[in-house]
């Protein structure tokens, strides 16, 4: 049965296993009473009760992937650091800013003590001496509620000094971004808690984990990934890796938006679901609005290569998404019914990886600004067809070489596994194409009668009481 | 007994080799390499924008983009940002290769203006070479480009045009990284970031040029250079500043035979390409029109010119009459500013008269005894361990120096320990500060080095002690004193002499310094005041303005009966004199040149001498024919053998090759140990305070007052003291105090400064608006002042 | 003068206190000083620089990155309605058509009176609840033109108070560390060892 809940806007709770949202039925979830009411801080204990290497090994072999976008095991990162350098520092990515993403702010506006203990089991676990909080700027309610649960945990000895009596000592420091997608980016993300502008660093050299904050060993880690620790210690590894499949263990929170009839933030089991229980499945999004076709969906975030419907048995797996020509992310799904306009759709994300854009690097700063440009002419209906191969030219000097898109039968596609080449520093330009491309791979023909007929066509209609319509011409 | 293996022996494989493939063609590269700098020693020019081999890479412009082989198959990486690696395979000119580096210069091309023909950098632009060899050929950008303010001021020398920008960074990292002035930033984001100072604060760095030198396009120009040149007709040749004595390696261009633009040229052991603007811009000085073209002769009251003939007779006429009595009737001061010939050229002619009283310092140096202790180079200073700084403020007097002993403290993890009366430009670099009072400078160092925080840290390896004179208004005895306490604390430590002007150890080593136990320039002075001095040569020195004790020389000026002045232009000291013989200027003479770390390094000639002026030595040569004591001297290269041959010193660059690119060190003497000075520790009365007299960069020096982008960067004279002091004395900040010592007085503004210690009080030297000279007397060891509010 | 007032020395002192190095703390600071000054001011910025030691230059450059920092002033309420992808699917476009219409301005711009500043925004983390918007980085979702309506009459009769404090003021609710709780932050180069709790052995 599903539920939602007015104080967790968008949540929809399931009859699935709850391993991060277990108190989101509560009004009070994000109060340190209730917390302590629900199994609140026993995880600590636990793994306080033990050595430290025990609680690493023990989030290895649970295989908590990180579900900040780029799907990798956190007891295997780390695991990364080199040896003996100290100190260590934990970083943890509340950025959530990725088009199409909300699952973050929901876990820090309602649960922001099972991310504080989250992070003092990471700190715990890989000897991180200081914790950096780094909430997204423009999140007001989560940065009050995550300041609160701090100044409890702390006067309850919680966080701070000999944390419950013992040996351990962590300082968990609030940080506030102001404002800069690219920041979510983990050495931008390091960048900034310097000080500085959020400009990402080049990977090698600067791999956190052995070069990260001040130049030490670091680890950034997302805000779901740590929310996951407390309940992996409080019922055991096995307990975690029954749920979800040997490579994708446990749940994670997905959120649908677009045209679907039930759009919402779920937390699913990993490994399992298909793309195709979370559209059209009646515990999840109950399929699309007005009963419309699919057209299109983006599976991971707004720098995912789109898929189609002839993707959507794909499960929740890395290892399948990948080869298809696309990617998890950070569990945002996106959907378009038959009603989109797609060039002006694949607009609002161009538009926004130009924006945000931190000027490094010159593919990015030059290409995407340009991408935009030919695609705004296309979309404006004062395009050529010379426009339709630029699009793809600048885009080959941002991605060069083949180019991944989800594959489509109906065109005879084939995927190029993900991830791409790129001539930047992060994925921040390739995002501003991606949409570009698949668009213009997927729906050549949209573009076309746009260049042909010139004419300009809303992205959608107006919204309306119930649910608002996707319109095009 | 261990039996060698001979096969094993023979064939030591050093651990810092890597070999790679560059094209498939194998390059020896070493450890921690850079593909790109690998590629460097290979004719595979990579193109690149961002990466400069003296800053750390930012992997940002992306326009060094090559293959590399990987078990997946080959990977585009960055070539400035990846280190070589044994066995790897790399392309640089692959299809793809060629099409991603094509593609990175049509974006920067894309909102580049295109300005060329009216760009100051065209022809000689990174951006428009590498357009041509590495681009697309075409632009198919059709939008509208960016468009800024044509070029703006970012400070008194530079403009930047942000519309030719490419966002490589090079500028703010060299502010930021390499100069520690980080006034210039990256502001905004994404498509509109733009180079910035923040508003109304100006880039006012000692080092600014360097952006200019190392922006890859025309965004940065400096106001010297504006549009002076086309680089088609410029001519270049290499040479070594001497504004210093840190003898930076340059590039002396000219354009139709006058001085354009001096450029750093790259050399290890000094400078790595960096200038200070001081040095890069005082050329405007040898193109001033106050620049003599003819000798000048006494007539009445007037300098009248006359030909070079009776100049030189009249010069003869003059010293003869003087020597006629005593060889000490005659003294010359100077010959710092000139080449290791000019003063070996001056030093055979005084010996040829018997004239012992010549000092090329003017009481403001260091006893040539500390040039023969143990000598450091300022690469071993910059890779000691320890470095002690018992120095005038490194940054104002000897630029790129600083800029060296700040990368050691940063980068190298070298510590400073700095001993100073007041807070200087390394401060904010250096392990540990020390402040002392003028005067007890040797007990401080005596105890500070006596804790164990201090023990440890010298015990971790070599030392090396920058040794300079740190205030002109206190006796070098104090300093002395102050090194033999570090020299007794660490007695393996090396030394590095830090001397403001040019070739004071090669003027020194080629014997224009006090000869037989002779007075030095403060006796010569002394003497003079004393009446005891006839003929005075001052062979390119101002003492008027130069010396710290303005009423010695004054009375030193009105005693003697004739000052034969060799110089470039007018000045305070030659104003009155009866015979100025106009010198060539730097750039219009060859020869060589000593900078601190005694290294030996040419200056070239570029440009004719201005009017008949001429170079030092030659008129040397030519006074010693009217004298009738031929000191032989038939040309350069003459005096040059004569130079290497007769002093041990100089004997290393007998091969004249080995004075260009990192020239080559002096032949070092037997090092000595210091002798014990007597201290003289003075207590200050409560009331007073001490004075710390130093030098800053921009002073009234005329190499800078002659240089019109330079003169109006010299800020008013003004005394400064803790702010604490300021409340004391009762007034505030920018009042106008009057400050007193022996019955002297002067009117001047002061200033608060928290780099001050309390009952301290900084004046800086030779500034312009009010004389603080009169205050000081070189006959007293430290010097207190009263500073009262003007009611 | 825009420099941080006395209390927010204080406060400033105590959250550079927390970092391991002070320009750490540039990023907080910049917010705590557009709270007290609504926008970031040519002054405050120079403050900053000398409370964390780096320069004015440097200051802009990190302030001026980012999205959330007004160099000019600002209404008392900044409305910032996202249009990223699945805003614009649910029709963000004609949210903000209507929110000029309504607000007599474009966006970017600021009512004569000073009250609102309307401005595009890009996505929100609110997605599934599109179209979003925020007034002070605070939310409504699913929001219809009814809504907008409402919301400005609300705001500009003041009815709302509560629920959004004026521009610049973010975060209602401070981190505040007890000095006999905290561990304290030292610069990286000061720790040379491991932490306790790695012995080997459980830390209760
Ligand atoms: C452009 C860009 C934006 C990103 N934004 C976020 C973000 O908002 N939140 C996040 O947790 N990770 C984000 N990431 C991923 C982080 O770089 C990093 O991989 C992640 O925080 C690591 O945490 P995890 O291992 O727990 O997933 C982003 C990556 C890129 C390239
Ligand atoms: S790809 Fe874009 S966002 Fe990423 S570093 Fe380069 S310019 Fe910045
Ligand atoms: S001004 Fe020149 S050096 Fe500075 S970033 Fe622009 S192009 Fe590079
Ligand atoms: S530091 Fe000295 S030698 Fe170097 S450029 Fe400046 S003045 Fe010339
Ligand atoms: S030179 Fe390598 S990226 Fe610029
Ligand atoms: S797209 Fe509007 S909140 Fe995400």
């Amino acid at each position: 049965m599903s539920k939602t809940y007015v104080h967790a806007p968008g949540f929809v709770a399931g009859d699935r296993p709850k391993i991060v949202t277990s108190r989101f039925e509560f009004a009070d979830s994000f109060t340190l009473e209730r917390y302590l009411a629900t199994d609140g801080y026993k995880g600590l204990r636990a793994a306080l009760s033990r050595p430290a290497n025990e609680i690493h090994e023990d989030v290895k072999s649970a295989t908590v992937l990180g579900r900040g976008g780029a799907g990798f095991p956190a007891g295997t990162k780390w695991g990364l650091t080199p040896q003996q350098v100290w100190p260590r520092y934990l970083v943890v990515n509340g950025d959530e800013s990725e088009p199409g993403t909300y699952k973050d702010r929901l876990l820090m506006e309602r649960d922001p003590h099972q991310l504080i203990e989250g992070c003092l089991i990471a700190c715990y676990a890989a000897g991180l001496s200081q914790c950096f909080l780094y909430i997204r700027g423009e999140m007001a309610l989560a940065q009050e509620r995550v300041a609160t649960a701090l100044n409890e945990a702390y006067a309850a000895g919680y966080v701070g000094k000999n944390i419950l009596g013992s040996k351990f000592s962590v300082d968990i420091i609030l940080h506030w971004g102001a404002g800069a997608y690219v920041v979510g980016e983990e050495t931008a993300l390091i960048e900034s808690l310097e000080g500085n502008r959020g400009m990402p660093r080049l990977k090698p050299p600067f791999f956190p984990a052995a070069n990260g904050l001040y130049g030490q060993p670091t680890i950034v880690n997302n805000v779901e990934t740590l929310a996951n620790l407390p309940w992996l210690l409080n019922h055991g590894v096995a307990a975690y890796t029954a749920i979800g499949t040997k490579t994708s263990p446990g749940t994670r929170m997905v959120a649908v938006s677009g045209h679907v009839k039930r759009p919402g933030v779920y937390e699913i089991i990993n490994g399992t679901t298909t793309f195709r229980d979370l559209i059209f499945g009646e515990e999840f999004c109950g399929g699309i609005r007005n009963s419309n076709a699919l057209k299109a969906f983006v599976p991971g975030g707004g720098s995912a290569p789109w898929f189609t419907p002839d993707q959507l048995d794909l499960p929740f797996e890395a290892s399948q998404v990948g080869p298809a020509g696309s990617m998890l992310g950070s569990g945002a799904v996106m959907v378009m019914d038959e009603t989109t306009d797609i060039p002006a759709a694949a607009l609002t994300l161009t538009h926004f990886y130009a924006h945000e854009s931190c000027g490094k690097c010159t593919p990015c700063r030059e290409g995407g600004t340009w991408l935009e440009r030919i695609l705004r002419r296309v979309v404006d209906g004062e395009g050529t067809d010379a426009d339709l191969q630029q699009l793809l030219e600048v885009g080959a000097m941002i991605c060069p070489g083949a180019f991944p898109h989800a594959a489509n039968e109906k065109l005879g596609l084939t995927a190029v596994p993900f991830p791409y080449k790129m001539t930047t520093i992060c994925f921040v330009g390739p995002s501003a194409f991606a949409p570009v491309h698949s668009a213009l791979t997927l729906f050549r023909s949209e573009f076309e009668a746009r260049v042909k007929k010139r004419v300009t066509i809303p992205v959608t209609a107006v919204a309306t009481e119930t649910a608002s319509v996707g319109v095009s011409a | 007994m261990t039996i060698v293996d001979p096969i094993k022996e023979a064939a030591p494989v050093d651990p810092n080799v890597v070999n790679i493939t560059i094209n498939d063609k194998p390059v020896v590269a070493r450890k921690g390499e850079l593909i790109i700098a690998a590629a460097d020693r290979t004719e595979d020019f990579i193109p690149r924008f961002c990466y400069h081999p003296r800053m750390s890479p930012v992997g940002m412009c992306r326009q060094c983009l090559v293959e590399v082989e990987t078990p997946r198959g080959p990977m585009m990486v960055v070539s400035c940002m990846t280190p070589v690696a044994e066995g790897q395979v790399v392309r640089t000119a692959t299809d793809g290769v060629k099409k991603a580096q094509e593609g990175v210069l049509e974006l920067l091309l894309a909102n580049h203006p295109l300005d060329c023909p009216v760009c100051d950098k065209g022809g000689e632009c990174p951006l428009q070479d590498q357009a041509f060899s590495h681009g697309p050929g075409e632009s198919r950008f059709v939008e509208e480009k960016r468009h800024y303010e044509k070029p703006i001021a970012i400070s008194d020398i530079v403009y930047l045009d942000r519309e030719r920008c490419i966002l490589c960074d090079r500028c703010t990292r060299f502010a930021d990284e390499v100069a520690g002035d980080a006034l210039i930033t990256f502001t905004s984001r994404g498509n509109d970031t733009q180079v910035l100072t923040f508003p109304d604060e100006p880039f006012s760095s000692y080092f600014s040029g360097n952006t200019v030198q190392i922006c890859p396009v025309g965004a940065l120009t400096a106001k010297p250079y504006r549009f002076k040149a086309r680089p088609w007709d410029l001519e270049q040749t290499e040479s070594t500043c001497t504004s210093c004595s840190v003898g930076c390696r340059t590039v002396v261009q000219s354009s139709r035979d006058e001085l354009v633009r001096y450029q750093g040229v790259d050399i290890d052991p000094v400078n790595w390409g960096w200038l200070c603007d001081r040095g890069r811009y005082n050329f405007e000085s040898v193109n001033s029109p106050d620049r003599l073209t003819s000798p000048l002769m006494k007539n009445g009251s007037e300098l009248v010119a006359t030909s070079w003939s009776v100049a030189l007779e009249n010069a003869a006429r003059m010293i003869r009459l003087a020597l006629a009595q005593s060889t000490n009737n005659v003294a010359i001061l100077g010959g710092a500013r000139g080449t290791n010939e000019d003063a070996f050229a001056w030093a055979m002619l005084a010996d040829k008269l018997g004239i012992n009283q010549r000092d090329a310092q003017l009481g403001d140096g260091l006893s040539p005894e500390v040039f023969n202790l143990a000598q450091a180079t300022i690469d071993e200073t910059c890779a000691a361990k320890t470095i002690i700084l018992l120095a005038p403020d490194v940054k104002e007097e000897l630029p790129v120096l600083y800029l060296r002993l700040r990368d050691a403290a940063q980068k190298r993890k070298s510590r400073i320990i700095e001993f100073s009366s007041r807070n200087s430009g390394l401060t904010p670099y250096v392990w540990r500060t020390v402040g002392f009072e003028p005067g007890n400078q040797a007990q401080i160092v005596r105890e500070a080095l006596a804790t164990p925080e201090m023990k440890e840290q010298i015990a971790r390896g070599e030392v090396v002690v920058v040794v300079g004179r740190s205030n002109l208004a206190e006796s070098e005895v104090f300093t002395l004193q102050a090194l033999g306490e570090v020299l007794s604390a660490v007695p393996s430590a090396k030394v590095l002499p830090v001397l403001r002007r040019g070739n004071v150890r090669g003027a020194v080593a080629a014997g224009l310094t006090p000869k037989d136990n002779s007075g030095d320039a403060i006796d010569i002075l002394n003497a003079a005041a004393a009446g005891k001095i006839e003929c005075l040569i001052l062979l390119g020195v101002d003492p008027m303005a130069d010396v710290a004790d303005s009423g010695l020389v004054q009375r030193a000026f009105t005693q003697v009966k004739n000052v034969i002045s060799i110089d470039t232009m007018i000045n305070s000291s030659n104003r009155n004199a009866d015979l100025v013989l106009p010198a060539a200027a730097y750039g219009e003479k060859a020869g060589t040149t000593t900078n601190l770390e005694g290294r030996i390094s040419n200056v070239a000639q570029k440009i004719t001498p201005r009017g008949t002026s001429r170079p030092d030595w030659m008129i040397a040569t030519e006074l010693s024919i009217a004298l009738g004591v031929d000191i032989g001297v038939s040309s350069l290269e003459d005096l040059n053998e004569k130079l290497v041959n007769s002093v041990v010193a100089f004997a290393p660059s007998s091969d004249a090759k080995s004075t260009h690119g990192d020239g080559v060190l002096m032949a070092r003497e037997t090092p000595v140990t210091i002798s014990g000075v007597a201290s003289k520790v003075t207590d200050r009365n409560a009331y007073n305070y001490r004075l710390v007299v130093s030098r800053t960069m921009y002073d009234s020096a005329q190499s800078t007052i002659a240089s019109p982008s330079l003169a109006g960067i010299i800020t008013e004279a003004a005394i400064f003291v803790n702010p604490l002091d300021l409340a004391r004395i009762g007034v505030t900040e920018g009042a106008n105090v009057r400050v007193g010592a022996d019955g002297t007085n002067i009117v001047i503004a002061i200033k608060a400064d928290n780099g001050i210690n309390r009952g301290t009080a900084w004046l800086p030297f030779n500034h312009t608006g009010v004389d603080i000279r009169p205050l000081l007397n070189i006959a007293s060891d430290v010097v207190d002042v009263r500073i009262e509010p003007i009611k | 003068m825009s420099r941080l007032n006395d209390a927010n020395i204080k406060l400033a002192r105590e959250i550079i206190a927390r970092y391991p190095r002070p320009k750490s703390a540039l990023i907080p600071l910049l917010h705590l000083s557009q709270e007290q000054n609504g926008y970031i001011t040519r002054e405050a910025m120079q403050h900053l620089g000398e409370l964390v030691g780096v320069t004015s230059a440097e200051v802009y450059g990190t302030a001026s990155f980012y999205e959330m920092f007004k160099f000019e002033p600002v209404g008392k309420y900044l409305i910032n309605i996202c249009g990223t992808m699945s805003c614009a699917l649910m029709g963000a476009h004609e949210l903000m058509h209507h929110a000029e219409k309504k607000l007599g301005i474009k966006a970017g711009g600021t009512t004569t009176d000073g009250v609102f500043t309307l401005a595009h925004a890009e996505c929100q983390a609110a997605c599934t609840e599109a179209p979003t918007l925020q007034v002070n980085y605070r939310y409504r979702l699913r929001v219809t033109p009814d809504d907008l309506d409402r919301l400005i009459d609300n705001l500009r009769d003041g009815k709302l108070n509560e629920e959004f404090p004026p521009h610049g003021v973010l975060s209602k609710v401070r981190q505040s560390i007890d000095a006999s709780r905290a561990v304290g932050a030292k610069a990286p180069e000061d720790v040379n060892e491991s932490p306790v709790w790695l012995d080997g052995k459980a830390a209760l």
